[in-house]
Order: structure tokens, then sequence, then C-alpha cells
């Protein structure tokens, strides 16, 4: 078991001169389980596969533990990864697969039989053991990759997409596996997605990359509370939080009647960030017209047109209006996010 | 009521009679094309092993089906030709070929194929030349070069060039191997192993088919080549092959077309018994492909 450390590592893939991974600093203690998300191509394989030891580090450095691993082979790493499509040797039997790194280390036969029974309970894969793995149905697969990984004791565990080729409710069930087995384990793990759902349930901490840089990494609720960026604002949360332009004037906004502080020397546009629960319908406030309403059960979204742009509010669903209703849409007061619209930093929230 | 409904037997449903009667037409279509074709393939050998079972005077006739069957034949072409020495000498060329050919063509398969190295794709375009060089330009040099050693008439000139690696086998492997997809040798990294170990332990087994194809071919190649043999071990009957010694047993025993035919069932019936047996290893490594499912 080991904490990891990302510090300023850069990969620049060979006949590109743009970093997929560009300076990324990053520190994961023992034992917690860190989400990297972020839309396609953002670098998160990229930088996940530098941590294995299966892509170079052009810059910068990454240890695990206190050792610097930058420049060693996988093998030497001391890690363990759950790959996308599972990488299970079809030759092999399920049995043959997880105990797999154990023959490559030579662990005498005994001991491998006995771990291999023990993971194989753990992951409730005992009446499979026989079988190939084009035998088995998708969660079952990802159980024995699970297996494969788990078996060796690594300081840490990778996981890219592992849950991406599972059906929608088999993929909430194994990401509840995954974290019951992970604070059971207690090892660190770096898991890569790009669904901020999963990232926000599973992550201790959740790191959000953008074009190859560190957008933000904290707590789910930090993340959701108090965005660093419009970046990790809009990619947070779903349906995402409507971000709307508006021009400050003698240091504050106003939006829907509402008027929000900004700080002192803010002058022109200002990006101001709601959550659709942060919008209530309301007698005043920004008229808009009704386009789509989603029910969710208790509550619903209702997607409206209104000059600032299209927004989303969550209402209660026995007030929800019709489609093509002109309703009014009221901000919460101090529940608005404000953001630079140049950079797109989060501006120092003013005070209530 | 609901129960006895869900207890009712299952009647499958058949296909109305004029659907059914359709597709049986068409089944009889096409097994009878297949069973023409079959036939056409099989009447030559049919013809071969029937006339290897007839007497002497028989073959000569115009009858296709022997009477008596004179299995002694088979005896015949031992005690008239030196069988034995020459299967032995074609095991010894074909076998030590094809093993030469895998175990120098994966590595070098797998180096073009997978490695990043400097100069891969000059070196890939050298193989694809030497592929379309065709043999008899090659020959004079390499037979010059034999005599020097003083090695023409014995197997070895046969041999050795397989270790060196072949241009086909490698372009044949080479192409399976890209598509082995990289997830696989990413988690055998890994899991712990070096670049050779991939090689030999993951590469190896997931190219079964592609690696059993050349070796296949290899050894029917060298199996039924002619014209090395002749060339290096003609002289010297001592070394030669089945291929050799068939030829000389047609012109040696002409109107004795039943032992001639003997001699060729014999000679014949390894590759046929080999190539059914390797069918299977085709089968098994292409219906195991594929990452996921
Ligand atoms: N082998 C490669 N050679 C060159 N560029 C690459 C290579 N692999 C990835 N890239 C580029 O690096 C960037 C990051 O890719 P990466 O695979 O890390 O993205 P990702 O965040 O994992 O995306 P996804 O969610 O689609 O898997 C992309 O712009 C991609 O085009
Ligand atoms: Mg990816």
């Amino acid at each position: 078991m080991a904490s990891v450390r990302y510090d300023q590592a850069t990969r620049i893939y060979p006949g590109t001169d743009v970093p997929a991974v560009d300076a990324l600093g990053l520190e994961i203690a023992d034992g917690e389980f860190l989400v990297l998300v972020g839309p396609s191509g953002s670098g998160k394989t990229t930088a996940l596969r530098m941590l294995a030891g299966l892509e170079d580090v052009d810059a910068g450095s990454i240890s695990i533990g206190d050792r610097d691993v930058t420049d060693l082979p996988p093998k030497r790493r001391d890690v363990a990864m759950v790959f996308q499509n599972y990488a299970l040797y079809p030759y092999l039997t399920v049995a043959a697969n997880i105990a797999f790194p154990l023959r490559i280390a030579r662990v005498p036969k005994e001991e491998r039989e006995r771990r291999t029974q023990e993971v194989a309970e753990l992951l409730g894969l005992e009446q499979y053991l026989e079988r190939k793995p084009g035998q088995l149905s998708g969660g079952q697969r990802q159980r024995v990759a699970m297996g494969r990984a788990i078996i060796r004791q690594p300081s840490v565990f990778l996981m890219d997409e592992p849950l991406s080729n599972l059906d929608a409710k088999l993929r909430v069930q194994m990401r509840a596996e995954i974290a019951a087995l992970q604070s059971r384990l207690g090892t660190t793990t770096v898991y890569v997605t790009h669904d901020q759902s999963e990232a926000m349930t599973l992550g201790h901490r959740v790191a959000v990359l953008a074009d190859g840089r560190l957008q933000q990494c904290d707590t789910p609720r930090e993340l959701y509370a108090h965005p660093a960026n419009v970046f990790v604002a809009g990619f947070i949360g779903s349906p995402a939080m409507n971000l709307c332009h508006v021009r400050a004037t003698n240091g504050s906004v106003q939006l829907g009647g509402v008027s929000f502080e900004t700080p002192a020397g803010a002058q022109g546009e200002i990006v101001v960030g709601l959550r659709p629960e942060s919008l209530e319908l309301a007698g005043d406030g920004i008229p808009a017209e009704v386009e789509v309403v989603e029910e969710i059960g208790a509550d619903s979204y209702v997607f409206a047109a209104a000059e600032v742009g299209k927004l989303v509010a969550r209402v209660d669903t026995r007030l929800a209006p019709e489609r093509g209703a002109r309703i009014s849409l009221r901000p919460r007061p101090g529940e608005a996010h404000l953001f630079d619209p140049a950079t797109g930093v989060r501006l120092p929230q003013p005070a209530l | 009521m609901t129960t006895a409904a869900a207890t009712a037997p299952l009647v499958r449903r058949r296909a109305p009679a004029p659907v059914r009667r359709k597709r049986f037409l068409i089944a009889v279509a096409n097994h009878s094309i297949l069973i023409a074709i079959a036939l056409a393939f099989i009447a030559p050998f049919l013809f071969i092993l029937l006339t290897s079972l007839m007497t002497t005077n028989q073959a000569l006739s115009a009858d296709l089906w022997p009477h008596p069957f004179r299995l002694q034949n088979f005896a015949d072409v031992f005690s008239k030709a030196p069988l034995a020495r020459w299967t032995f000498n074609t095991m010894m060329y074909s076998c030590l070929a094809t093993i030469g050919v895998v175990l120098s063509s994966v590595p070098v398969a797998y180096a073009l194929a997978r490695l990043r190295w400097r100069g891969r794709d000059v070196a890939f375009m050298v193989v694809l030349i030497a592929l379309m060089l065709p043999p008899q330009v090659t020959v004079v040099p390499l037979y010059v070069m034999w005599a020097k050693l003083h090695l023409v008439g014995t197997l070895w000139p046969l041999i050795v060039p397989n270790w060196l690696g072949d241009a086909f086998s490698i372009f044949l492997l080479r192409q399976f191997f890209l598509t082995i997809p990289e997830e696989y040798l990413d988690a055998a990294r890994v899991d712990g192993c070096g670049e050779l170990r991939i090689l030999f332990t993951v590469v190896t087994r997931l190219a079964k088919p592609a690696i059993a194809a050349v070796a296949l071919f290899s050894f029917l190649y060298t199996f039924n080549d002619f014209f090395l043999p002749l060339l290096y071990v003609g002289e010297n009957s001592h070394n030669w092959v089945l291929s050799l010694g068939l030829a000389q047993f047609r012109s040696q025993h002409q109107v004795q077309w039943n032992l001639t035919m003997a001699a060729t069932v014999l000679v014949m019936a390894p590759v046929i018994i080999l190539f059914f047996v390797a069918q299977r290893a085709f089968v098994e490594g292409i219906t195991l492909t594929g990452v996921k499912g």
C-alpha cells in the first residue's frame, strides 16, 4: 500500500506537439480512492498509463510511496490494472487468468491455488473457475479482471473505465461492488471514467481533467458546491449548471429580479452559474418558455428558453408546467456561483 | 386460470408448407452443388486408392473396382524401394525446416509488428522485397556457396536457410500480430512480463492459428518440394527424399500402375492426415479471438 504523487508530469506523444497530459500535479493518499474524470480526449487514460509505466513521462516525475518510479518498467512498479475490455486471455480458464500474475511471479503452485480460491470467494466466482472467459457474461468477466488485479495485493490499483462495457443497471451494481471491495482492501486506487455521476459516487476525491490539464481535485461535495472554474461547473452535475452571461453594474449583477454582489472591481460581463435546484418557479423572475419537461419521479427538470439562454430548473413534479407554458424562474438568493468570463475562474464568493 | 396457461406445453410453431417446401428445395440445391464439387475433388484420390489395390493386369484394364483386393502392393513397394530411407530424409527436411521457420520467423515478425525501433519500416520493406524475389534468381549463387562449403549432396542446404527466417512466414505472422489488441500486451506488462516473456507466453498463444498456418504451409511446401532436393541431393541417392524417390519409382515401374499408385498413396497419406489434424487448430484459434463478446 502506498501513496502516489504526480509532480508536474507531462506526456507529449511522439509526432504531436500538444501535450496529452500537461504538468499534472496530484497527490493521492495511501488507501484513497481517486477518480480521474473528464471529457473524451482529456488525457485520463494517458495519465493512468503514465502511472502504470506503459507511457513515457516526458517531463516531471511520478512516485509511488517514496520511490521515484518515473523510469521504471511496469513490472517493477507494483501496480495492477483493470482494462476497459478486461484483457482476459481467451485461452486460459478463469482460474488461470486470475492466477496469471502469480504464475509470472513464480509463486508456488499450492499458494497460487489457495489465493485464487480466496479471490474467487471474495468475488463470487467459485462456480466459474473452470470456464473460459468467452463463456462468461460481461459482469462476470469484469469480476475476473478485478480478481486478476487484486490477487497480487499490489500497492496501487489502476482502472480504466472498467464498467463502460456493461449495461446501465449492472454498471450501478458493479460500481457499488467496486466501492465496497476497495474500502475492504484499503488499497490506493486510481479510477478513470468519463461519467461524472460514476466519479461522484465512487471517489473519495475526484480530479477533473480537460485538455490534459488538471482543473480541480477535491471531494465530490466540494466539487459540486465550489467548482473552481466554468469547466468544472458545467461538467459536474446532471443536468449541467446554468451559466448565464450578465452585465455587472455597481458591484452587483441583476438576474430575474435578484441581485448578486460581485467582488470589488468586477466590471463588464460576468458569468453567473445556477444549479437547476437553485432556480424556482415564482410569480416574477426570469421570463422563459418551457421547451421540455423531464419527469424523474418526485421532481421534474424543466428545460426552458429565456433571454439569457437555455435554463434548466428542478421543480416539484406536482407543480411542473406544461410544455410551451410561459413561466418565471427566480434564482434562490445566495446560491449563485460567479465566474470571470475571460479566464473562467471562480470569483470569490461575496459574503451574504 | 393463469396457472393453467403458464403450464401449457410450449408448442413450437412450424413454418407454413410453401415456406418449408421452398427451404427444402434450396437445401437440396445447395447440397447438390457442394456434393458435386466435393466429388470432383475426391474422384482422382479415389481412383488412385482403388488402382493401388488392384493386380498389375487389372490396373491396365478399364476396371474401376479392384478384384481381388491386393493389399500386398503396399508391402511390395517397401521391398522394391528404400521407402523408409526416403521417408526419413523427407521428415528430416520437412520437420527441421518447419521448426526453423517458426522459431526464426516469430521473433522477427513480432519485432516488425509490435516493437518500436528506428528503421523498422525499412526492415519490413526489405522483407517484402525478399518475398517478391523469385527463387530462380538466388538459386545459382546459393548453389555455388553450398558447393564451396562442400555440402552439396547433403540435406543441409535444404534445411539451414529455413532457420534464417522466411519472408512469407514473417509477413503472414506480422499481419496477424498487428491484429492482437494492445490491451493483452499491456496487461501482461503490468502483471510482470518482460517483452520476451510476453512474446513466448502471450503472443504465441494468441497467435496459435497463424503459427499453425505458417508451420503447415512450410511443412507442405518442403514435403512436396522437388526442385531444391533435385538440385542439392539428386546425385546422392542415399539422401533422396520422397518426392525424388517417387519420381524415380514411377519411371522404373512404369507399367505396374498398381505399385506406382500404392507408393503415391503412402506418400500422400501423412499430408492428408496432417491436414485433418491441423484444421482443428485453425478453427479453435479463430473462434477464440476477441477481447470482449
Ligand atoms: N498513441 C497516441 N499517439 C498520439 N496521440 C495520442 C495517443 N494516444 C492518445 N493520444 C491523444 O492524447 C489525448 C488524450 O488521450 P487519452 O486517451 O488519454 O484520452 P481520454 O481522456 O482517455 O479519452 P477517452 O475518454 O476517450 O478514453 C487525445 O487528444 C488523443 O488524441
Ligand atoms: Mg481513455
